[in-house]
């Protein structure tokens, strides 16, 4: 059995979309199944090892998409639709089987008004600091995380750097050294 | 000792450890690798807690990537592992070759591996030299870092730089193997083994070398696994896992080599893994260079790719094994010039989380033996 079957039989119904770019693999999941659906993964279809976890910012494929979508529509004077916008954020989990050297990418996306994924560091404590930088670089929050802090930005800092709104230069924050650690 | 000074260096913990002694070392300190900082609470010399505290060189290097084309994105991964440039160098390249569906002609391959292999020799000998300085043994480094500079010696024959090299192009690599190199590489590789040598019968066997590293931090394969360890630390632990072995890229399926395994994880074993590596990176280029000669003079070194590099849209993850273990780049195009999402899996990172768990009930001082033999740099830990 092949890995696409293998995936296919173990999830079942939680799985929405299976898609390959040059021989990755690539399968989208619910957010609210996303624990269960992990540890099954690591159960029964024997992805044992946690890679990575990503985060990604989806706003400006949209507004890309947009912008074409108007060009189209100016020129063949009518309305061309292209949809609703996707949910915002999404996040990717870089699952590898030990065993047979294959890998796999879980994905589950995060819409910008409920910002929230369970932790998976009961499954995997390697998802420990990867879940704080995709909370430092995106705002999503892991709930059950241990020590959901800021990762690489100090702890003041407000903004989310990693999304596409926030400028290339930042916007002028400063970090005031104090070191009143008592 | 003025006010500030004191709270910088020794405060006494909040209540409950009230007998306890937080002690805060870095992020600027002689011992620590870079700009890393941990705090640690003490009970007299043992080690009750330590938080690392990372980011102290963080430079957005993924936000960069995102404004900048794919190719003027190659120089800012030299500065991730700067010990081993060309290791980060290749494994972007590949990752956007792996993007355009493309493989660089097969004497580029040999040629990325030959300074692979180097870059790799070259980076275990300042881990284990460091390790050593660390520790008390200062003439090893010596012997060691001779060895690094005639290796850099090669580098700036072929590409012009030491240290940052930018190795190679998407699609392959830029310039053949300098002429120099053909003399160059017996000489050189009898000495690195000479270099080796001396410092195997300095430290192995050392008494106090053995009462420094063995049993120290010692840690088990199935956590390792867990926390996400790769590389020479994962090997430690007795796990064989290589991925030039398990998922074979350039033609490290073509050669010979061994994946030396240790068995307790300790401070001890790191070592000697990365010791016997160095020599299997000799074995390795030794066979490439063979390959390597089978090729005629004028044999294509690039691919043909376009000067404005627009892959389709997509996604991928390409991990290679560099001197710390696996080194990923994922990357989503838009099918634009600029890459939509680059995000580095750094090897150092998945190791140095585990950091409180390996140095717990240790003394201060194998907190620093700890720190060197994982061997964190701070410029792919933070990016």
């Amino acid at each position: 059995m092949n890995l696409k079957e293998r995936v296919k039989d173990i999830l079942g119904d939680d799985l929405l979309v299976m898609a390959e770019f040059r021989g990755d693999l690539c399968i989208e999941v619910p957010s609210k199944r996303l624990t269960q659906v992990l540890a099954r993964l690591k159960e029964e279809g024997g992805f044992d090892f946690l890679s990575d976890i990503i985060g990604i910012d989806n706003i400006d494929l949209y507004v890309k998409k947009a912008k074409k979508g108007k060009k189209e529509a100016d020129e063949k004077e009518d309305v061309v639709d292209i949809g609703p916008p996707p949910p915002r954020f999404e996040v990717i989990y870089l699952l590898l089987s030990l065993s047979t050297n294959e890998r796999l990418q879980v994905k589950v996306s995060v819409p910008e008004d409920n910002l929230e994924l369970p932790s998976i560091t009961s499954i995997w404590r390697a998802a420990n600091w990867p879940e704080r930088e995709v909370y430092d670089m995106f705002g999503i929050r892991f709930k059950g995380h241990p020590n959901l802090r800021r990762l690489l930005m100090w702890d003041e800092f407000q903004d989310h750097p990693l999304r596409k709104d926030y400028p290339l230069e930042g916007k002028g924050e400063e970090r005031h050294l104090d070191y009143d650690v008592a | 000792m003025t006010k500030k000074f004191e709270t910088i260096c020794i405060t006494t913990g909040p209540t409950e450890y009230s007998d306890y002694v937080t002690l805060n070392i870095g992020p600027i300190h002689p011992a620590m690798h870079g700009t890393l900082r941990v705090i640690t609470k003490t009970d007299g010399e043992t080690i009750i807690s330590a938080k690392p505290e990372i980011g102290y060189l963080h430079r957005g290097v993924e936000k960069l990537g995102e404004n900048l084309t794919y190719t003027q994105f190659l120089p800012i991964t030299d500065r991730l592992n700067y010990c081993s440039a060309i290791c980060n160098n290749v494994a972007y390249e590949m990752a956007v070759e792996k993007l355009l569906g493309i493989e660089a002609p097969p004497k580029a391959q040999l040629i990325r591996m030959i300074m692979m292999e180097l870059a790799r020799i070259a980076d275990h000998q300042v881990c284990v030299g460091i390790l050593g300085v660390d520790l008390g043994a200062l003439t090893p480094f010596f012997y060691l870092i001779l060895q690094r500079e005639e290796i850099y010696e090669i580098f700036e024959w072929h590409h012009g730089a030491r240290l940052t090299n930018s190795m190679g192009a998407i699609g392959g690599v830029e310039a053949d193997l300098p002429d120099r190199f053909h003399e160059k590489w017996p000489k050189l590789r009898d000495s690195i083994r000479k270099a080796n040598d001396e410092t195997d019968k300095l430290l192995t066997h050392n008494r106090i070398w053995m009462d420094r590293t063995i049993g120290v931090n010692a840690f088990c394969g199935d956590d390792a696994l867990d926390w996400g360890f790769t590389g020479p630390m994962l090997r430690a632990c007795g796990v064989r896992r290589d991925l030039r072995k398990d998922e074979p890229y350039l033609m490290y399926d073509k050669v010979d080599f061994d994946v030396p395994v240790g068995k307790h994880g300790d401070v001890f074993d790191r070592y000697m893994v990365r010791m016997l590596e160095m020599e299997e990176s000799i074995k390795i280029i030794d066979q490439a260079y063979e390959l390597y000669k089978d090729f005629p003079e004028d044999a294509p070194l690039m691919k043909k790719v376009p000067k404005i590099i627009k892959p389709p849209e997509g996604q991928i993850y390409h991990a290679i094994e560099s001197p710390n273990g696996e080194l990923g780049f994922f990357i989503k195009s838009d099918g634009s010039d600029k890459p939509y999402r680059i995000k580095i899996r750094p090897p150092c990172f998945m190791v140095y989380q585990a950091f409180e768990d390996l140095v717990k009930g240790e003394m201060i001082s194998d907190l620093i033996a700890c720190l060197s033999s994982i061997n964190v740099i701070a410029g792919e830990l933070d990016r």
